[in-house]
Order: C-alpha cells, then structure tokens, then sequence
C-alpha cells in the first residue's frame, strides 16, 4: 500500500505523516509537492499540519484553491482513504470535502499538549483498529480548531454516524466537542489531533497508530487477496 | 477601472471570541456603552471595466474570500475616476 503525503508551502507535519507511515506502520509512502500532476498511483492520500500559505485569507483557504486539491477530489470520489489532520483538516473542510468550519478556539490560545479523545465510530476505515467509545491521548496543536457547523448539518454528521472522535474534555469550544468526522461515504477523515505524532512510545504515546492500522487492514482485506 | 471594496464579518449567531477581547478592552479603557464588537476584513479590488464585474465578485466572495458556512459578506462596486 502506497501513501502520498501532499506538502504545501508552508506544511509542517509532513515529515511526521511520512514517518508514521512509512517507519512506524511500515507502509510505502512518499512526499509529494503540491504541484505534482496526479495522485493516481496511490492508494491513500494524507494532508497533512502546518501552516499552508502561512494560513493568508483563512486557514486552508489558498491550499484548497490549488490544482492538486482537485486531483484530492477526484482520488476521494473513487473511495480512496483522504486524511487531514489540523491544517490538512482545514484544507478539506476550506475544498469542500467535508461539512462545517474550523473557528478560532475559544480561548483565543494557541494550544499545544495531549487531549483523550472518545472513539465516536470504530466502524470507519479509519477507526476500525479501535474499540466503541475507547477513550485514547493524542496530541493537538492549534489556534484555530473550534469545530462549527450549522444544526442541519449537525443532525447530519449524527444521523450518518459521521462524527469519529469527540474530546473528552472540550479544550477549544467545538461543537458537541468534535474532534474528527467523515465524509458521508466515509473514506474523508478530517481531525484536528496529531495521530502522527503519536506512533511510538518514546513519542508520548502510540494510540495514534491503530489509526494507521486501521486504513492499512481496510485496504489490504479489499485489495490483497488471501489476506 | 472599477474598485471593489468587500467586507466580511462573521455571521450573528457565530462566536468571535476575537469581537469579544475587543468589547472587553474597550470596556476596561472606560468605554462601557460598548456592548459588543464583531471584528471582520476589508478588501479592496481594482478591477477592468466589464459587464460582469458584480457577477464575478459574488463568485470570488463564495470560493474564495469568504466562507459562507461562517462568514457574511457585502460590497461596493465604484467606478475609478483617473484624473
């Protein structure tokens, strides 16, 4: 299985995406600027933190303009895995892919430290490593992760069991204390805690893996056979 | 030649925590009949003279320069008088 790690100007997390999938999970991965042609020869496509275009105009806003957020379209249209993790979050909610907005935290603080998250679904290609309601520690770093959407949209995210991972204590005033959701197909995860940089013990922690996992085990039962 | 001038806010209803530090520090400068802000952007375009400028700049204003899930927008068209 091979994963593209997209880089922007101005990403920051990249080489934490590239580390968990290729060291930590032992997976295929490459990094690939933001102005390549097409993303067809991979199989998962990762977006990773930082700060794309030194998040000018709204975090995410220029990065989802740019043309290989189309090529992200149209891989993620097909059902390949789509994750965004903080910045990559904002990329896809600012492109479309997923519902809703990311608002300043209510503190109006930069946050940087571990947060338990409450497993939401552990029935997506993404979660599918975890157990129902597992409560695990990821860390977050941001300033702008405050979750909103409107209540239809809300209803929505509930109704089709979009809402992945909720924090056990609220740190930044999202909605209904939304961490990650997906898409309804469920093959889009956006989050604003840092699965990558929780792959081994000598990191702080390790829950994050089982995220990796849990794509990894999902391609292979539909792609390799006799697996 | 046309200038734009575009202002967002974030809509009412949206938290601003931003508008509310704001109201707050005026408050403590001794303003108290400040009883909210809300703090936004303003943009300026200068734009070539065409039939669709109003069109375009409802376009840009929906995929670019606001976020309509959190963010009003409105503008103004003038023309550019060159002296």
């Amino acid at each position: 299985m091979k994963f593209a790690v997209i880089v922007f100007p101005g990403s920051n997390c990249d080489r934490d995406m590239y580390h968990a999938a290729k060291d930590a999970l032992g997976a295929e991965a490459e990094l690939v600027w933001y102005q390549t042609a097409n993303l067809e020869d991979y199989d998962a496509i990762l977006v990773p933190g930082g700060f794309s275009y030194g998040d000018y105009l709204r975090c995410g806003a220029i990065a989802a303009t740019s043309h290989i957020v189309t090529e992200i379209k149209r891989e993620a249209a097909k059902g390949k895995p789509v994750l965004g993790v903080c910045n990559g979050f904002q990329i896809l909610l600012e492109a479309g892919l997923l519902p809703g907005a990311l608002l300043r935290n209510k503190n109006l603080k930069f946050m940087c430290r571990f947060e338990d998250l409450v497993v939401e679904n552990s029935k997506t290609m993404f979660s599918s490593a975890y157990e129902e309601k597992q409560v695990i520690s990821l860390p977050i770093a941001h300033g702008e992760g405050n979750y909103y959407c409107d209540d239809a949209t809300l209803k929505q995210l509930k109704a089709n069991n979009q809402i992945v991972f909720t924090y056990a204590n609220n740190p930044n005033g999202s909605v209904e204390d939304i961490a990650g959701i997906v898409n309804e197909e469920g093959n889009v995860l956006g989050m604003m805690p840092h699965p990558e940089r929780a792959v081994e013990s000598i990191l702080g922690g390790d829950d994050g893996l089982n995220l990796f996992k849990s794509v990894l085990n999902n391609w292979r039962e539909a792609y390799v056979t006799g697996a | 030649m046309k200038k734009v001038k575009i202002y967002i806010t974030l809509k009412q209803g949206v938290l601003d925590p931003q508008g509310k530090a704001v109201q707050d520090s005026l408050n403590t400068l001794g303003y108290e009949d400040v009883l909210s802000a809300r703090v936004g952007k303003y943009m300026e375009l200068t734009m070539d003279d065409h039939a669709d400028v109003e069109k375009q700049v409802e376009e840009m204003c929906v995929k670019l320069l606001a976020n309509p899930v959190i963010e009003d927008y409105a503008y103004t068209v003038e023309e550019v008088v060159v002296s």
